[in-house]
């Protein structure tokens, strides 16, 4: 059993950058992350025109304002670390290396989709990146994401699984029973509660007692709570505790506070819960893109130029990921019972017999 | 289970009590000395946490064995098993599979209240994505649960504590039953029973009173597995006998025997002197009362009097 951490108190002055993580990155390494920054954000947002165009179906929910979580804690990602979310999960797919063109799709509802526009905006899925999805139930990845702990740590590999969940999950049980055989059986695993304060339109003080990290103390676990719109800072403290997974096989809760500028989804016509001119604060203040920005900025990393080109380009990848979208096939009928057992899509290695579909 | 963690590093054994205690019902019994605490796990009383655990470590490619205590307890993982195992490869457009295989007791007739004695096959065959397996003979048990082992969609393999006692020839070594395939149990002319599960065991007690007292030559066509199903089998038998009697432990609406007798009529229609009938658990949650639960679940008295009907 693990010696219990606290959590490191993270105060206003601590300077993120200056952690070993960050000295390390190079400046092409920082403009990617500001890319990836920009190019999640730019698709989001062209995604939602799309969606009131009535090209994207169902819900969409959208990461504006949270970007600096996926693009710090999977820019730290080595060959056998493993990332699993819920259903916010457009920037974590962009941030482990998947395509617009797919992911676009995907929304459009089109073969060439990733899930071949079988799972739509919330179920994004790219195993040979490690990413395990994308997930619709609140809270009900956490144990999956467990499951890829256990396995790494089977195997005897080095590294560690990634569960992302949100603030309104972790009053879920199969979260607590997560947490429970993680700290049990000391898994690989940081459990990354993005919180943006605000699950679906209940904020944390109405939905949540106590510490949401701190509830880590119950099952000896060591947590941190940390601002998040800043990158430098994501990566410097997933980094402490993703390595607490890797060498020690420690599980870690990690509250990482952020915030949404959109509603919960584009159904959520965000007026009855929160004031704008609290949205407007945040983005004045904290906003991740332009915090980032202004940083790198001062370091004489972008300039005035760079800051244009980046997001032209992210702008044109986006526009170009539609035309994709639209310009490719929908699935067909007989696609719908594709993909649904292993057996079938792989007929001459068939070991059962029987009827596996009816009418 | 011994021959299939021996023969693949990646199959494991994780369930309540099936390490020291050697499982609720011995089913495991020897594991934990043999293998180790490696390959045989204690989990805590957390089932929609270890099933999770179970379905996410599949997708990274190992092959966990999955004990439920009671499979009643498959209520408090149900998003796990149906949403989770059943849809990712789905959902995922066929980048993920999910092998595993979750198994335990599924029965009533224990005296054990409604909360452990449900029987949810229906339930879990009505997702596309599983497959479910409910074995009557121990023989059958072996053969199938290595196949669904080696299986590399969701198995759902459903036990049953009054058919552990059971007695019956089981070859050592290796020997493979597939899934779907039905398996005729008893052969005869003049009536079909399809059933599966302990109900077998019933029907072929009945099949045989049936016979000496009353003529009466009963196939028994034992389904083994659910879903995928062998329904040419059943249409078989009802070509010889074009009488049909289903024998279930299961409520009767939307059940195993509900599907079967639509898949019947509609394939077999002109080969039916009768209709067909169905003899299914009495429609009310599982009581407790020892002698009453004997009469609410399928029985070998209650198997006659039911073919006696189809037969008149």
């Amino acid at each position: 059993m693990s010696t219990k951490t606290k959590a490191k108190p993270t105060t206003a002055t601590t300077d993120y950058a200056a952690a070993a993580i960050n000295q390390k990155l190079t400046k092409e390494q920082k403009l990617e992350l500001y890319r990836t920054m920009m190019r999640i954000r730019r698709f989001e947002e062209r995604s939602i025109r799309a969606y009131q165009a009535k090209k994207i179906g169902g819900f969409l929910h959208v990461y504006i304002g949270q970007e600096a979580i996926a693009t710090g804690c999977c820019s730290l990602m080595g060959k056998h670390d493993h990332v699993i979310t819920a259903y916010r999960d457009h920037g974590h797919a962009l941030a482990v290396g998947m395509g617009m063109n797919e992911l676009m799709a995907e929304l459009f509802g089109k073969a060439t989709g990733c899930s071949k526009g079988k799972g739509g905006s919330m179920h994004y899925f790219a195993p040979d990146r490690n990413y395990w999805g994308g997930h619709g139930i609140v809270g009900g990845q956490v144990p999956l994401g467990t499951g890829l702990a256990y396995a790494i740590k089977y195997k005897g590999l080095k590294g560690a699984a990634m569960a992302f969940l949100g603030d309104g999950a972790v009053n879920q049980g199969a979260v607590h029973e997560a947490y429970n055989l993680a700290a049990l059986w000391q898994l690989p695993i940081v459990f990354v509660i993005e919180n943006n304060g605000y699950s679906m339109g209940t904020s944390q003080s109405r939905s949540s007692a106590g510490e949401l990290a701190k509830r880590a103390e119950g099952y000896n676990m060591a947590w941190a709570s940390v601002d998040a719109h800043d990158v430098y800072a994501v990566r410097a403290v997933m980094d402490e505790h993703l390595n607490r997974a890797r060498e020690k096989c420690e599980p870690t809760i990690v509250e990482l506070r952020t915030y949404r500028y959109r509603g919960h989804s584009v159904a959520d016509p965000d007026n009855t819960y929160r004031t704008k001119a609290e949205i407007e604060e945040y983005r004045r203040t904290k906003d991740p893109i332009q915090f980032f920005q202004d940083r790198l900025l001062a370091e004489k990393v972008l300039t005035d130029d760079t800051v244009k080109s980046i997001d032209k380009a992210a702008r044109a990848e986006a526009e170009s990921a539609i035309e994709f979208a639209e310009a490719s096939p929908w699935p067909t009928v007989e696609d719908i019972q594709r993909d649904v057992y292993w057996e079938t899509d792989h007929p001459a290695e068939r070991t059962s017999s029987g009827r596996l579909f009816f009418d | 289970m011994a021959e299939e963690i021996e023969r693949d590093e990646n199959v494991v054994l994780l369930g309540e009590e099936v390490g020291q205690f050697n499982g609720s019902y011995k089913v495991s019994e020897g594991l934990l000395e043999k293998f180790g605490p490696k390959r045989i796990v204690d989990t805590p009383i957390s089932e929609a946490g270890f099933i999770g655990m179970g379905v996410g470590s599949s997708m990274l490619g190992m092959r966990p064995i999955m004990e439920l205590m009671f499979w009643s307890f498959y209520s408090v993982a149900f998003d796990q098993i149906l949403n989770n195992a059943a849809n990712v490869r789905y959902m995922s457009g066929g980048l993920i599979n999910c092998p595993i295989v979750i198994r335990g007791p599924a029965n009533g007739g224990t005296n054990v209240g409604a909360t452990h004695s449900h029987t949810p096959e229906n339930v879990l065959a009505n997702h596309p994505g599983v497959k479910v397996v409910v074995p009557a003979t121990p023989y059958d048990a072996k053969g199938l649960l290595k196949s669904a082992i080696r299986d590399n969609d969701p198995v759902f393999f459903l036990e049953n504590t009054m058919l552990y006692g059971e007695k019956g020839e089981v070859p050592d070594g290796e020997y493979l039953i597939p899934l779907g395939k039905a398996d005729v149990k008893r052969e005869g002319t003049d009536l079909t029973i399809v059933t599966y599960g302990r109900c077998v065991l019933h029907s072929l007690k009945a099949a045989e009173v049936l016979e000496k007292e009353h003529e009466i030559s009963v196939e028994v066509v034992d389904l083994r597995s659910i879903r995928p199903l062998d329904i040419d089998t059943v249409l078989a038998s009802v070509a010889k006998t074009h009488r049909v009697l289903i024998v279930e432990e299961q409520k009767p609406f939307c059940s195993i025997a509900t599907q079967i007798a639509y898949m019947i009529q509609h394939e077999a229609f002109d080969e039916l002197d009768a209709p067909i009938k169905r003899l299914s658990t009495v429609d009310a949650p599982a009581i407790y009362s020892p002698p009453i639960e004997i009469e609410q679940l399928p029985n070998p008295a209650r198997v006659i009097k039911a073919a006696l009907e189809v037969m008149a």
